[in-house]
Parts: structure tokens; C-alpha cells; sequence
């Protein structure tokens, strides 16, 4: 397990990248508790058997070794806290996963750098699309690599000038939350 | 919030500096382990410290990506750096402050720090 909610929210992502997305969402709900945390790719998906099995720590689709632990961490870091967590997947199609953590509850870590976590998926990657929409009670703030490629064309998100953007964008949207 | 129009500038800046260097795509690649055995041992602030170091130095022409589990959980975090035609660079058990010496010491100067290395490691 994870000392912080956003690594999880790293962990899964990765999942996603690996499933060949090219569009990544990340979404993250503070409210009335609860804290749910929605990562939707739009990557090569899963069968029915496949999502059956893959909260499985000792099924993994990986040659490198033989235990899968993403999945299996975040469901229990959420049920440990009495939340809930679901796992939708179509092959083809992709994946979406959802963790919800109850945040007063004593085993509730803190979400933690989770603007960290976003800057690294989208720097590391920056043939992807990543929606970022962070939500804190009625307040939402989001981040669309989309309208940041519509205005710089063919100039890339991995320009370190834009990467200093992306690192104040983000820092600007936890201060407006 | 800020604002599209930052980006635009940005934009307009680095295509007038393409002009100017359009040698080789990447010339120096950091790739960073992420998989669940990386992330777990620190590798998001390991990534994001090469990010933010290759910055301070004002390099335009790294590149810092990430691949998935390597099989060398135990080393985590992993990082190898290619620099030109050289042979790749394994440094293991990275931190944020290896990272600044790396870029620094090897990005910068051309010189393997050797004590952080997969080698030096195993002996």
C-alpha cells in the first residue's frame, strides 16, 4: 500500500498508459466525507474474465513477475476506510476505475501530491491527453491538455517552458480550490 | 487561473528557437520506472525532480519519460539515461537529491556518477 491516495491514483494510471490510451481521465471528488477518485482511459480494456480476476494480487498480465498488486492495493486502501470500489472494462473499449474513501475514518490516508502525480503523468507522457478536474465541495478546477495542444500546434507538451506552465497551472488550481 | 494566452507566448518563443536547433529530436532521454514497485519506493518524486533539475540548467533537449516495471523491484527507483550514441546508464535507488547530482555530474558534464550506478550497487 501507499502512504498517499495519489499515488494509488499514479498507480492506476499507469495501468491505463500501459493499456495503449491515448485519453486519460483523472477525476478527483471531496465532499460530504467522502473522497472519490475516478480514473477512466479509453485503452484496450478488459474481458468480463479478466476484470473478475484482476483485483487477484497473484494474477497479472506482466512476464516480469508473477503478482499484480495495483488493482488489489487501491480496492483495500478504500474498503479499509468503508468505502467502495468498482471496476468497469470493456475490451476495446477501456477501462474505468473508481475508489471511494471515506475520509474521517481512522485508516483514511491523505490524498497527498496529487498535483505531483498529475504533472508526472502528463510530462512523462506527452503524446497523451490527460483531463485533470479536481472538485472540493461546490468548487471544480480542471486541466485539459487537449486546449493546451489546440494553442501550441505542433510545439510539444514535453517543451520545458511549457512543462514551468503546466507546474503553475496546477499549482494555481489547488490555490483556487 | 492562468491564462491560454501565457501559452501562446511560450509557443512563439520555441518555434523561433527551432530555427536554431534543429540538430537531433532528444539528445540526452531520462527514463523513469513507474510501475507499482516504483511508485512505491519514490519514483514520482524522483521523475518529477530530473523534470524541475533539467529545467534549472535551462536543457532543452532532454527528454524525462517513463516506462512500466523493469523486474528490478528490489533497485526501485530505477532510472537509465542515454545520452547520444553512448551505452544507457542504470542508476538505482534514485532520490530526489541523486537526481540533482546526475543532471548535474552526468547530463551536464558528461561524467558517469558511478556510485549510484546498477554496478556499483551489485559489488
Amino acid at each position: 500500500m501507499f502512504p498517499e491516495i495519489s499515488l494509488h491514483i499514479l498507480d492506476i494510471a499507469q495501468n491505463a498508459v500501459r493499456a495503449g490510451a491515448s485519453r486519460i481521465e483523472i477525476r478527483v471528488t471531496e465532499r460530504a466525507g467522502e473522497l472519490t477518485a475516478v480514473i477512466r482511459d479509453n485503452g484496450c480494456g478488459m474481458t468480463p474474465g479478466q476484470c473478475a480476476r484482476a483485483a487477484d494480487p497473484f494474477v497479472t498480465s506482466r512476464t516480469e513477475r508473477r503478482v499484480g498488486l495495483g488493482i488489489p492495493f487501491i480496492k483495500l486502501a478504500a474498503e479499509l476506510t468503508g468505502g467502495r470500489f468498482s471496476l468497469e472494462s470493456a475490451a476495446g473499449r477501456g477501462t474505468a476505475v473508481t475508489a471511494v474513501f471515506r475520509t474521517g475514518h481512522i485508516d483514511c490516508m491523505p490524498l497527498g501530491d496529487l498535483s505531483g502525480t498529475v504533472f508526472a503523468l502528463v510530462t512523462a507522457n506527452p503524446g497523451l491527453d490527460f483531463l485533470f478536474v479536481h472538485t472540493v465541495g461546490e468548487r471544480s478546477e480542471t486541466m485539459d491538455t487537449r486546449a493546451f495542444r489546440a494553442v501550441l500546434g505542433d510545439v510539444g507538451l514535453d517543451t520545458p517552458d511549457v512543462k514551468r506552465y503546466i507546474r503553475e497551472y496546477l499549482d494555481e488550481m489547488n490555490r483556487e480550490l | 487561473m492562468k491564462s491560454l494566452e501565457e501559452l501562446r507566448a511560450i509557443k512563439a518563443a520555441a518555434q523561433s528557437r527551432l530555427g536554431i536547433r534543429n540538430d537531433d529530436a532528444a539528445a540526452v532521454k531520462v527514463v523513469v520506472s513507474m510501475g507499482t514497485c516504483g511508485i512505491a519506493a519514490g519514483a514520482r518524486p524522483v521523475l518529477n525532480a530530473f523534470t524541475e533539475e533539467i529545467a534549472k540548467h535551462n536543457l532543452q533537449n532532454v527528454a524525462v519519460s517513463q516506462t512500466g516495471c523493469t523486474g528490478h523491484c528490489p533497485d526501485e527507483p530505477v532510472v537509465d539515461v542515454y545520452v547520444g550514441n553512448a551505452e544507457k546508464v542504470t542508476y538505482v535507488k534514485m532520490t530526489p537529491e541523486k537526481a540533482a547530482r546526475v543532471v548535474a555530474e552526468h547530463i551536464v558534464n558528461g561524467s558517469v556518477v558511478t556510485e549510484y550506478t546498477a554496478g556499483a550497487a551489485t559489488k
